[in-house]
């Protein structure tokens, strides 16, 4: 019985740690064709950012976390109008050399990759040149549920919740709104959308500051509960790249059925055999998942039903 | 929400670019050395995965430069120095360390932080038979006449720590490492001393080092209900053990020879995360030597110079006085020469280093090159105050007392594992 809670917990606290690693950059990924590999960084920004508001400018722990998502979506939206789209770069241009001088990197999957690596790499020593080699760390709040000899911290299982609450949250931005309407339209065919009115220039740029946000938001969750350092990005990467990998094209739905998936894997192996063996079931299902579902579990979802329209 | 037209697989080759290759940087040109200065090289990482640990290195190098020329030099000749940033990056330390070889001539080198990164440079420094001081606590083992391994070993700082939580918690122990040689070889001491002391090893679990989630590994810890728990968890992605298992509930004393001392872990985590936890060090700035804590000691020098530094840690250390060390084999063989300062070295150098109580030196071994380091076991309590629980002298052991290395005898170039030598290693 306590090992069944045991499982338990360490499936809640897995599934909240994937989805919440991979929903910037699915949705990045899924609206724009952008690969952003600096999304460990936008997360280093979002932890960053509330660990300095709570413990330099003493706001109370939430409040510090609405810093550090608010901090996150502006840089993204820095980093959107500056690198993404050249937007910044090319009225520069414009006005000096009197043409463009960068191409948007939209749908550019191999270019959004190297430039967003570079921007990456610049994050990184930007932080340890200017913030020191680490930050002192938040205490992890809310105790622990303890249970027959064993304990689990509380924040960590709360963390389930509000990946929950993220889904169903990003779930409704995408259907009950004007911006997830004009963002599903841009996805479809943007050149269409853009003759119907839709602005899809905004529409990209608006993405990119919603993904940067959650990625954010991510990085405030977790700044309680991780070590401060510059590079911190980089433990939530291979998590969140086998997370898009698996859940396919669908940003809301591949998103939490990956992280079922891949939690429930990654504790099972985790509990019964060890830390290492639930890493190596996490990437040998990633392995799996590309030879017979290549498109991911949402990509396969589309096709059974596709096979179904054209069987009635 | 679906139709973007990409297959997954590119997606994941992107995954590729994750693992990432470093950039490169350039390098600070150092001048040629006349005959009034020698040159010492000293690689140690400012930036990069090690950087946190590294820096710190580097700065009480330069300390004990600048106090050397300041008192003249050695045999009134002033210290030069190479020191590039190698970035934590292997391949670079392996281009840097040629470089300081064959292109700056140093007369000795002090470089890297990982086993990693010494046995990546070794093979360079033993076709140029270059003397080199490897500075950085380590599994242990290394044999090599090139070689001054000063730092203390697993069997010394974990002979130094584990005793004293067997005595006062009891003999049942589970034991955490990093997944690669240093956590390996740390293991398999861990199993050598508990057995010399009467202790048995009821659990183990290796952590890959890109592992930063500890739900599972805290609950197997619960379920064994261990004495005390041995970690020797390495990098920024395992310090987030600590502060999960504090905010899971997990109050089992821990031993390390790992924590504190490099990262400054009680500094840098909230209260009370690093609470019960015991370090088997030689060098962490708390411990109580008047050489070290006194008006004008080594703590205060250091931040008088760096009023910025976050913390001085067990590396800098022994990068500080193993400098010291070099400096009076040089005048004792009155050249640089790097034969004769080695022959110097091994005739017995000892130096009054901040370990060491007044009154005290710590002894450089001739045969295995090792120093005889002065130990502390050092308690974090609730609030982080860190404070010394026991010290004493331990020597170096296994390389001179089960391996049987004399380098003064036999010129060698090997590394030594305990697997070789105890059967409950195995």
């Amino acid at each position: 019985m306590p090992n069944g809670l045991n499982l338990l917990f360490q499936f809640l606290d897995s599934f909240a740690f994937i989805v919440l690693a991979a929903a910037g950059l699915a949705i990045i990924f899924g609206i724009m064709g952008v690969i952003n590999l600096a999304h460990g960084e936008f997360i280093m920004v979002g932890a960053y950012a509330t660990t300095l508001a709570n413990l330099e400018a003493g706001l109370p722990l939430p409040l510090a976390m609405l810093v550090g998502v608010l901090v996150t979506a502006m840089f993204g939206l820095v980093v959107e109008r500056v690198v993404i789209s050249g937007t910044v770069p090319n009225a520069i241009g414009r006005r000096v050399l009197g043409r463009d001088v960068v191409e948007p990197l939209y749908d550019r999957l191999a270019d959004s990759m190297v430039a967003t690596w570079g921007l990456s790499l610049v994050m990184v020593q930007g932080v340890r040149l200017t913030l020191g080699n680490s930050l002192d760390q938040i205490g992890t709040p809310l105790g622990k549920i303890a249970y027959g000899g064993f304990s689990y911290s509380s924040y960590r299982v709360l963390l389930a919740g509000v990946a929950l609450g993220l889904l169903a949250a990003t779930y409704l931005a995408f259907t009950r709104t004007d911006y997830g309407m004009r963002a599903r339209a841009t996805v479809q065919d943007d050149d269409t959308a853009r003759a119907l009115g839709v602005d899809t220039e905004r529409t990209y740029m608006t993405t990119f500051a919603l993904g940067s946000a959650l990625a954010g938001f991510t990085g405030a969750l977790y700044a309680p509960t991780i070590t401060m350092v510059p590079g911190l990005g980089g433990s939530f990467l291979v998590e969140a790249f086998v997370a898009v990998v698996v859940g396919g094209p669908g940003v809301v739905l591949g998103t939490t059925l990956a992280g079922g998936l891949l939690g429930a894997i990654n504790a099972l192996f985790s509990n019964l055999v060890g830390t290492f063996f639930g890493r190596i079931a996490l990437l040998v299902t990633a392995i799996v998942m590309l030879r017979f579902l290549p498109d991911g579990i949402t990509g396969f979802l589309d096709r059974l039903r596709q096979r179904r329209q054209e069987g009635a | 929400m679906s139709g973007r037209p990409y297959g997954r697989r590119e997606f994941l080759a992107s995954s590729a670019l994750v693992a990432g290759t470093a950039l490169a940087g350039c390098g600070a040109q150092g001048s040629a050395g006349g005959d009034e200065t020698l040159k010492i090289g000293i690689l140690e990482d400012r930036s990069g995965n090690f950087a946190l640990v590294g820096t710190p290195k580097h700065k009480a190098s330069m300390l004990a430069v600048e106090e050397i020329n300041e008192e003249g030099g050695i045999d009134g000749r002033k210290i030069e120095t190479f020191a590039p940033d190698p970035q934590s990056d292997n391949q670079r330390y392996q281009e840097l360390t040629r470089r300081a070889i064959q292109q700056e001539n140093v007369d000795a080198l002090w470089a890297g932080y990982s086993s990693a990164t010494r046995e990546a440079i070794r093979p360079i420094v033993d076709r140029e038979d270059q003397l080199y001081f490897y500075t950085t606590q380590y599994e242990g083992g290394v044999c090599d006449s090139n070689v001054f391994a000063v730092g203390p070993t697993a069997r010394q700082q974990l002979g130094m720590v584990l005793p004293y939580l067997v005595d006062e918690f009891g003999p049942r122990i589970y034991t955490i490492a990093a997944d690669y040689n240093f956590g390996q070889l740390s293991a398999d001491w861990v199993k050598v001393l508990a057995k010399e002391n009467g202790a048995e090893v009821i659990g183990e679990e290796f952590i890959p080092l890109s592992n930063s989630q500890f739900g599972s590994t805290i609950n197997r810890i619960q379920e064994a209900d261990p004495d005390f728990v041995m970690s020797m968890l390495v990098g920024a992605n395992h310090t987030s053990f600590y502060e999960q298992k504090a905010s899971a509930g997990l109050q089992v004393p821990i031993g390390t020879s790992t924590a504190m001392a490099q990262g400054y872990e009680h500094l840098r985590l909230d209260p009370p995360a690093m609470a019960n936890i015991y370090a088997g060090v030689n060098y962490m700035e708390e411990i109580p030597t008047e050489r070290n804590t006194e008006d004008g000691g080594f703590v205060d020098r250091y931040y008088e110079k760096y009023p910025d530094a976050p913390y001085l840690n067990e590396e800098a250390e022994t990068n500080y006085f193993s400098i010291y060390m070099y400096k009076r084999a040089v005048e004792q063989a009155g050249t640089t020469d790097q034969e004769e300062v080695k022959a110097a070295l091994e005739s017995g150098i000892t130096y009054p280093a901040p370990e060491a109580p007044s009154d005290t030196e710590i002894a450089l071994d001739p045969e295995t090159h090792h120093v005889h380091h002065h130990m502390w076991a050092m308690r974090a309590d609730e609030e982080h105050n860190v404070e010394a629980v026991d010290d004493r002298v331990i020597e170096e052991q296994f390389l001179s007392n089960t391996v049987g290395c004399d380098l003064t005898a036999e010129d060698e170039e090997t590394q030594y594992t305990p697997q070789d030598y105890f059967e409950e290693a195995g």
